[in-house]
């Protein structure tokens, strides 16, 4: 477990963590997801000893960490760029931890092997950095963490170097490693579509505080504040109530307290339906509706319709302030 | 097209002109009469003399200024402490003062006149033609390694500590192997200013024969003073031999590395 207490961090003017505190569980795979310039990479590098807070403690299972090196904190980091080391083979990258420890050669060419084999680098060994693909040096660069049996794994914006489909796949990939290897993993992300489908746990931060801590589904469906169910996915704004589109749907005739709406435009996205409406005072809303609906409804620009919100009531927010409009 | 030949030629004539013909020239006079002459006017032993404290002074100096250099290349990309601008300026220093004056200060601080009052023997002997050289290739190893110490960044070294490396593990197996190159040239820059330093030579070494006259103060004083122009195109090949006897061990050494 990573305990964080009340840590503030100052670069010059700029407030990069203003009294932040989290708890990230024994095995879990916590995601920590903001906006660039939220705090979230200085929170990561401060626990993992690269930074250290102005004020506030870091507690690693038990043990306080807060004036420790980076050396000491029994930690694995990994980095965005990945920081191979590129004078260095695959092999050696892998083993530099232990060989730093001074383990015997044998018992490195072991593990290195071992763990090669789990990053799917198995023939690689000898090979330089340089002559693998982003997506592979970002797996050697796990390996070399994992190398020396770390007690967290913090993890800093790992696959954002890399293309959306090798993206998609290392995800998936890391996803299964953690299950199978079970250490305690903190990574740092600004997409939410990442934190929602790898982490158990997601820490959502904004302008130097954490948000709302909770599971994906938990913050998707109950979300703290505006800035959360922004940062999540998509949001409606219907007068001062905040509903996700999917919660939106469109009647051919007026029903209890549904609302008169123009539609403005339809577009069809694979297997959704985006509606363009207008409401009556001339605002803007749109709403997402299933191939079937849209079908049923057949509808084109210039039609009226009548727009109700359906769904879970905890999921819909009152618009308290214009903070949603800095994230649309 | 044409105007790319006209612009490449430009170019070739420059260097040609001003580079290569004069010093092929020197080149051409030195074995003019055989190599056999050449043999002789440099192992004379004022011309062994000044050749060994040449190299002497090289290799003095080498390793104080790789030292210092990478100490300062560190502080200068890596290090946030009051005065850093003016430690910049100051490295550029010995670019822009001429090595004369280098020279002349040199006396006045360790002469017999000087602060210290000639409680050190510098001047006139090999430390203060060390000192001298010190200065004038100061910046060399500095300015080709900061701009490479930069551009490589902290991740790796920041990968490093959370591996596991102390600083001096991290500065041995992955700083210094990730700017060899830079220091490679600054090394062979440093050597071959060295070698050719003159100037603040003149002011405080003796350029007694055999005894304080380096390479450059030879091919000088043989050409001014003895009017021996064939011993002076010989000692020059030999300076310029030396030169490109660097240049040329360190490509070896770099390329034997990368394999």
């Amino acid at each position: 477990m990573i305990t964080v207490t009340n840590v503030s961090k100052r670069f010059g003017d700029f407030t990069a963590l203003d009294d932040v505190s989290l708890e990230v569980p024994d095995g879990s795979l916590t995601a920590l997801l903001g906006p660039s310039g939220s705090g979230k990479s200085t929170l990561l590098r401060i626990i993992g000893g690269l930074e250290f807070a102005d004020s506030g403690s870091v507690v690693i299972h038990g043990e306080d960490v807060t004036g420790v090196v980076p050396q000491k904190r029994g930690i694995g980091f990994v980095f965005q760029h990945y920081a191979a080391f590129k004078h260095m083979t695959v092999h050696d990258n892998v083993g530099f931890g232990l060989k730093i420890r001074k383990t015997p050669k044998e018992r490195i060419d072991e593990r290195v092997n071992e763990l090669l084999k789990i990053v799917g680098l198995g023939g690689f060994a000898k090979r330089y950095p340089s002559q693998l693909s982003g997506g592979q040096r970002q797996r050697m660069a796990l390996a070399r963490a994992l190398a020396v049996e770390p007690r967290v794994l913090l993890l800093d914006e790992p696959f954002g170097a890399l293309d959306a489909k090798v993206r998609a796949e290392l995800r998936e990939w890391l996803r299964r490693l953690h299950e199978e290897v079970h250490v305690t993993t903190l990574l740092v992300t600004h997409d939410q579509e990442e934190a929602l489908s790898i982490a158990d746990n997601i820490a959502v931060m904004d302008n130097a505080h954490i948000e709302q801590v909770g599971g994906p589904r938990e913050l998707y469906d109950r979300p703290a504040n505006s800035f959360v169910m922004g940062f999540l996915g998509p949001v409606a704004q219907v007068d001062d109530t905040l509903v996700r589109p999917h919660d939106i749907s469109l009647l051919s005739r007026p029903e209890g307290d549904a609302r008169e709406a123009q539609v403005t435009r339809v577009s069809h996205l694979g297997f959704e339906v985006r509606v363009e409406l207008q409401l009556g005072d001339g605002q803007p809303v749109f709403a997402q509706l299933t191939r079937t609906e849209a079908a049923q409804l057949e509808l084109s620009a210039g039609d009226i319709v009548w727009l109700a919100l359906t769904g879970d009531r905890d999921a819909r927010l009152v618009s308290e302030d214009d903070r949603l409009d800095a994230v649309a | 097209m044409s105007t790319r030949i006209a612009l490449r030629s430009v170019a070739l004539t420059y260097l040609g002109v001003l580079v290569v013909v004069p010093l092929a020239m020197i080149f051409y006079r030195t074995f003019e009469d055989g190599f056999v002459a050449f043999f002789e006017s440099v192992t004379t032993p004022a011309a062994i003399s000044a050749i060994s404290l040449s190299l002497t002074i090289v290799a003095i100096v080498v390793p104080l200024n790789v030292v210092f250099g990478l100490v300062t290349a560190l502080a200068l990309a890596r290090g946030n402490f009051p005065g850093k601008g003016l430690l910049q300026a100051v490295v550029d220093l010995p670019f822009a003062v001429s090595p004369v004056i280098v020279g002349v200060a040199l006396i006045l601080f360790w002469g017999n006149d000087g602060w210290l009052g000639g409680a050190f023997p510098v001047i006139f002997s090999l430390p203060g033609m060390v000192l001298a050289t010190v200065f004038v290739t100061l910046p060399f190893v500095v300015r080709e390694v900061e701009p490479v110490l930069r551009e490589i960044g902290t991740e790796q070294e920041e990968a490093a500590s959370t591996l596991g490396a102390s600083r001096w593990q991290t500065f041995w197996r992955i700083t210094l192997p990730a700017i060899r190159v830079g220091v490679g040239y600054g090394v062979v820059l440093t050597v071959a200013r060295s070698l050719g330093e003159f100037g603040a030579l003149t002011v405080v070494a003796g350029g007694v024969a055999g005894e304080s006259q380096t390479l450059t103060l030879l091919v000088h004083a043989r050409y001014i003073d003895d009017h021996n122009t064939f011993g002076a195109y010989s000692a020059a090949t030999v300076l310029m031999g030396l030169a490109l006897v660097t240049l040329v061990l360190m490509t070896l050494l770099e390329r034997r590395r990368e394999a």
